[in-house]
């Protein structure tokens, strides 16, 4: 139960601060204003969802955190050092490499680090066993269903042991049933390890169901909308998702993702 | 009555068509051409008998297969003075072209700027160049070498350059957000992702190599400085010797199927596991 509190100490804010962003506006080369003004507190162990219609910057923001592409104004300020292998990130397709074996793939980030396989195999088969995928860490991609396919992906990305997550809508083009079970799973590693969590979504169940707190985002300029504080209690599983508070929760956020669309000045599609 | 039977029993009458039509095809891809083939040969006999043509100017096949066999000392010793040149080309094709592509590779400017030469060398036709290499350089295999070269390696260049190009984007940002360096990016993640494309080159190249050297081995042979096969069939030509040119002629197609199949085999074995290509299609 300690777990839990931490993750209330998280909610409510009194876990220490990893990243602040200031101000942040990001201006694309064709003049396209990707963000605007976003401030935004990402604190230790927070399970941050961003959630929002296409087009509001969620990808591009967290694109800025994981140093993929800079801002054009505010800043990013990290609390103590950081460099890129303290981030993890797990892009909306899995991302393998096809040629290589699941564990090869796994075993990646701390080979680009110079670690021998001998010397990261104990890491990668925790790692692998932790997604569930102990004995198949031969098998290569295209032998993998999709939901598999994401797991390593996972498994890669927290093979580093990284402080922070960052997820681009891993889980958008899985099946709901697959969905479901990791995110349950990805809960269960996220309260074990208690890493910080970014995860873009436009989905309200999902992001009700697995944050702390969500951020919600409106489009053209993407910005900042609104902010929810989730104070569910960990760990949430199968009961909570039929829950009536959860229900609440979802209609809550819901609200305020309608508001925050309805908000975008101009014409707006009806794509995600 | 065995369990396959059984499986078959249970297939409705569509599916089991499909089945039928599978096991054919199976059947029919390796025996019609093969049937072909003997009646073409068994035709070209007997146009021979038919028409009585004297054996100077289109020997029957039974008599290319007695010279191929009482010949062999001499075609097979030229057959291997082709090989030499072929697979050397091939090599050094493999290696120019593989080791332009990843410095093409290093930078746009780069690639921009002397991919055009490799466009000229290519589009020249080799005889028109040939005489050139004849006054510039003195050594006969390098000569011929030379010659080859630059008939095999643009295919292995411009598709290794394409697949190293190619990589997905996300892959590519992985590796950034991994610290990668430029070498650890080309070792683990644009070489192998290139090599299906290099593949696909290779079996251009192979194929051309063998013309390269037949071709510089014509050209160099007019001037009798050759003993590979296309000498020999110069050579057969100039004393009338139909059945030996012909027999020589059979060698160079052969190796050439063979090459082939070699380098078609060397590609599935690379890339059954993962590409596409290689992959047999499951329903």
């Amino acid at each position: 139960m300690i777990q839990e509190k931490v993750a209330q100490k998280a909610a409510s804010g009194e876990a220490p601060m990893l990243l602040s962003l200031r101000n942040v506006g990001k201006v694309f080369s064709n003049g396209v204003t990707a963000l605007s003004k976003v401030d935004l507190a990402i604190r230790e162990g927070d399970f941050l969802s961003l959630l929002g219609p296409s087009g509001c910057g969620k990808s591009t923001a967290l694109r800025l955190i994981a140093g993929l592409s800079t801002q054009t104004s505010g800043q990013l300020d990290w609390r103590g050092p950081v460099d890129r292998s303290n981030i993890g990130f797990v892009f909306q397709e899995p991302t393998l490499l096809p040629w290589a074996s699941v564990f090869d793939n796994v075993w990646l980030p701390l080979r680009l680090k110079g670690v021998a396989r001998a010397k990261a195999e104990p890491t990668v088969m925790e790692m692998l066993s932790r997604v569930h995928l102990t004995g198949f860490e031969n098998a290569v991609p295209r032998e993998l269903s999709g939901g598999m396919k994401m797991r390593v992906s996972i498994a890669r990305a927290m093979v580093t042991k990284p402080r922070i997550l960052l997820m681009d809508e891993p889980f958008a083009a899985l099946d709901e049933i697959t969905r479901f079970k990791l995110n349950n799973d990805l809960l269960e590693l996220w309260q074990d390890e208690r890493f910080t969590v970014v995860f873009v979504t436009h989905s309200v169940f999902e992001s009700v169901f697995l944050s702390s707190r969500v951020v919600v985002m409106a489009a053209r300029p993407g910005r900042v909308f609104s902010e929810l504080t989730v104070d569910a209690p960990y760990p949430r599983d199968e009961v909570f998702r039929t829950s009536p508070d959860y229900a609440a929760l979802c209609r809550q956020a819901s609200d305020v993702l309608v508001n925050a669309i309805n908000s975008t000045a101009g014409p707006h599609h009806d794509g995600h | 009555m065995t369990a396959i039977e059984d499986a078959t029993l249970k297939l409705d009458p569509e599916e089991a068509r499909r089945v039928r039509q599978e096991r054919l095809e199976r059947i029919g891809k390796w025996v019609l051409p093969l049937a072909i083939m003997v009646l073409a040969i068994w035709l070209w006999d007997r146009i021979c008998v038919w028409n009585e043509i004297p054996q100077y100017i289109l020997p029957r096949p039974g008599v290319v297969l007695q010279t191929l066999h009482s010949d062999a000392g001499l075609l097979f010793s030229s057959l291997l003075v082709t090989l030499r040149i072929t697979f050397l080309s091939l090599l050094l094709a493999v290696i120019g072209g593989v080791g332009l592509a990843v410095l093409f590779a290093q930078s746009k400017w780069v690639e921009m700027s002397f991919f055009p030469f490799a466009i000229v060398l290519q589009v020249t036709p080799i005889v028109a160049i040939f005489p050139l290499i004849n006054i510039y350089v003195n050594n006969q295999t390098v000569k011929l070498l030379l010659c080859a070269w630059i008939v095999a390696f643009f295919p292995i260049l411009s598709n290794t350059t394409l697949g190293l190009n190619s990589v997905d984007r996300n892959l590519r940002d992985l590796f950034k957000l991994n610290g990668a360096t430029r070498w650890q990016q080309l070792r683990y993640l644009r070489l192998p992702a290139a090599m299906p494309y290099f593949l696909g080159g290779l079996k251009i190249a192979g194929g051309l190599s063998l013309i390269g050297a037949v071709v510089a081995e014509f050209v160099a042979g007019a001037q009798g400085q050759s003993s590979g096969l296309a000498s020999r069939i110069i050579e057969a030509g100039y004393r009338l010797n139909a059945p030996r040119l012909f027999a020589a002629l059979i060698l160079i197609s052969l190796t050439g199927i063979l090459i082939f199949l070699v380098l078609s085999l060397v590609s599935h074995l690379i890339l059954r596991r993962w590409h596409e290509s290689a992959l047999k299609q499951e329903r």
